[in-house]
């Protein structure tokens, strides 16, 4: 029997030994255990949160079944329901902006992180940076006075004269509608999938840079031969990021596409998200199937853009880190 | 052979400009924004506009005093709920984060944080909305709390893992057990970058909207306490700006004018901090 045993007799308490016979601090054991247990907060919020997505569109769902995403009839009167409006709505206003925003934002990550001088890039790092800090509905008050007059009174009769073969830019001329929706989407996720993408190019190894200038390579060449195929995971990850943001994003595109649930090819034409619909109805809407159908746009909403994140982390995370407190 | 190396020199040229034009174009939106809010915003600004309530449809005048307050009311029951979890997490994160159990928190995290703020509201509409039967700023600041909170574990987390190891061992070297090194010298030293991390945080939810459609509401008038339907400067914003009348339009510029005078006053203070801190970015 050791001393120290004995000492802890005379003391009267009991002792917990490590497995290197190390007697635990209670500090640290209380100390260990409760911070877990509020980590474990985290993960209970997720699943309570896709629980009670699940739960309350249960009514919905045991109606509708899989008639609800390809129906296009959404009537509370005669309590019927079908997402499918919104959810082209949603696709097509987010493909939209990433038409805009991918080639921006890829500019801007690769001016960021291999073109600009080094005293340009924090200013202006900093100011696409802060394109993220506007709230959302104030790009949508911008969008309704100030976006939306622009697109009715010079870009859309322009496209129409010169585009109007195409059915994309045929139609009555709003302002409001889906290309306003794509354009106001773009400019929200631009920051996103620029900061994401500019990490992922720091995250190459400037040997390889180095080696292509080395051969002969212009500054373009280099990016292009060198540097993209090394970060092609991580610029479809930050791609997709900016997608999973645009499928979600409420209040600035609800003020500016129209809100009609209507399908049509004009991007003219005013259209209807999931997002939007929700913000639009989920207060007013009286009957118990009416809330349940809703709830379950918001439950498919949930799914894919939590879908969309899983699959673009792990692809940034196959090159490099991402930006400081994970937030995109 | 010259007219390759001249093609060659082209695009590189070409191209570099195009990546100018891309950073260019990307400014523009923030430009025009801040251009039209400050112009149409600065005419609404008046004291009535930060004492008054909101007069009725059709009477000139009145303020959003009740919003004004109302957001920070919600702010800062976001805070309280969200920050003390938040921080905690990240401190099992960085110390204790190696485990599977602690990926999966990272990972759960950083989903949530993806996760799109009107489907935040849904859940915290049939969490507290639907079992206290009323709309209040206590869900409000649920709501807000939940979407702060993957932000401030993961701020925690990263900024913890960049103070140096030398100070722990330091500590632990100096016989302190290992609740203590964390919490006296490691947290302590990484605190006003977490405080940075904080303030950006608050400065996101500040302006947000979906999540409180349905869980603080509005108001036209006081809320007392935190069991009543309450008005906030966004919420605010987007009424007054779908509706048809002249007046609530110049409100509602005013209102974003306040409310982006508050985000972005958040947002470029943290930044600046930051900028003097060792190591943090």
């Amino acid at each position: 029997m050791s001393v120290s045993h004995d000492v802890s007799l005379v003391r009267g308490r009991s002792r917990m030994l490590t497995r290197f016979g190390r007697e635990v601090n209670w500090g640290d054991f209380v100390f260990r255990r409760s911070t877990a247990l509020v980590a474990g907060l985290v993960i209970a919020v997720l699943l309570a949160m896709a629980i009670a997505m699940v739960r309350g569109s249960s009514e919905s769902i045991a109606k509708f079944g899989l008639h609800f995403v390809f129906s296009s009839a959404w009537d509370p009167v005669r309590d019927i329901y079908g997402a499918l409006p919104f959810i082209y709505g949603t696709i097509a206003s987010s493909l939209l902006a990433l038409v805009f925003a991918v080639p921006i934002s890829l500019g801007v990550a690769i001016f960021l992180s291999e073109l600009a001088p080094s005293w340009l890039r924090g200013p202006v790092g900093f100011l696409v940076e802060l394109l993220a800090a506007v709230p959302s509905v104030v790009y949508g008050l911008w969008g309704i006075f100030a976006l939306a007059p622009w697109l009715r009174e010079t870009v859309e009769p322009l496209l129409a004269r010169f585009l109007g073969f195409l059915p994309l830019f045929q139609g009555p001329q709003h302002g409001f509608g889906m290309l306003a929706g794509g354009i106001i989407l773009a400019i929200m996720i631009t920051p996103t999938i620029s900061s994401v993408s500019r990490e992922v190019l720091r995250a190459v190894p400037s040997a390889l840079r180095e080696g292509a200038l080395g051969l002969g390579a212009t500054p373009w060449e280099a990016v292009r031969v060198a540097v993209l195929p090394f970060a092609r995971s991580g610029l479809v990850g930050a791609t997709i990021l900016g997608l999973g943001r645009a499928l979600g994003e409420t209040m600035a595109i609800t003020m500016v596409i129209g809100n009609r649930a209507e399908i049509s090819a004009s991007l003219f034409a005013p259209s209807y998200t999931m997002a939007s619909v929700i913000a639009n109805e989920f207060t007013e809407a009286t009957g118990q199937l009416y809330l349940s159908a809703l709830a379950e746009v918001g439950l498919l909403l949930f799914v894919v853009t939590v879908l969309l994140n899983v699959v673009a982390r792990l692809l940034v995370w196959r090159v490099g880190r991402l930006p400081e407190g994970g937030r995109l | 052979m010259l007219s390759t190396y001249n093609r060659r020199k082209f695009t590189d040229v070409f191209v570099r400009s195009a990546c100018v034009v891309a950073a260019v174009i990307a400014l523009i939106p923030l430009i025009s924004v801040l251009y039209y809010v400050t112009a149409r915003g600065i005419g609404g600004i008046n004291l009535d506009f930060f004492t008054e309530l909101p007069k009725p449809v059709g009477e000139a005048g009145g303020g959003m005093a009740n919003a004004i307050v109302g957001t920070l009311k919600l702010v800062l029951l976001a805070c309280a709920i969200g920050i003390p979890p938040g921080v905690l997490a990240g401190v099992y994160l960085a110390e204790f984060g190696h485990s599977r159990f602690g990926k999966l928190v990272r990972f759960s995290a950083d989903v949530m944080s993806g996760v799109p703020s009107i489907t935040v509201g849904i859940f915290v509409y049939s969490l507290v909305v639907l079992q206290t039967k009323q709309f209040s700023a206590l869900a409000g600041g649920i709501a807000l709390a939940v979407l702060m909170l993957p932000t401030v574990t993961r701020t925690t987390e990263e900024l913890l893992k960049l103070v140096p190891e030398s100070l722990r061992e330091a500590a632990l070297g100096l016989g302190l057990p290992k609740w203590r090194a964390t919490l006296r010298v490691m947290l302590r030293t990484a605190a006003p970058g977490i405080a940075t991390g904080v303030m950006l945080a608050v400065a996101r939810v500040a302006g947000e909207t979906a999540p409180l459609l349905f869980t603080a509401f509005n108001n036209r008038f006081w809320s007392s306490g935190l069991n009543e339907p309450t008005a906030s400067l966004p919420v605010n914003i987007y009424t007054y700006a779908v509706s048809p009348y002249e007046e609530w339009h110049r409100q509602a510029w005013a209102a974003a004018l306040v409310l982006l005078l508050l985000v972005l006053l958040l947002n470029v203070s943290a930044r600046l901090l930051v900028r003097n801190r060792v190591g943090a970015r």
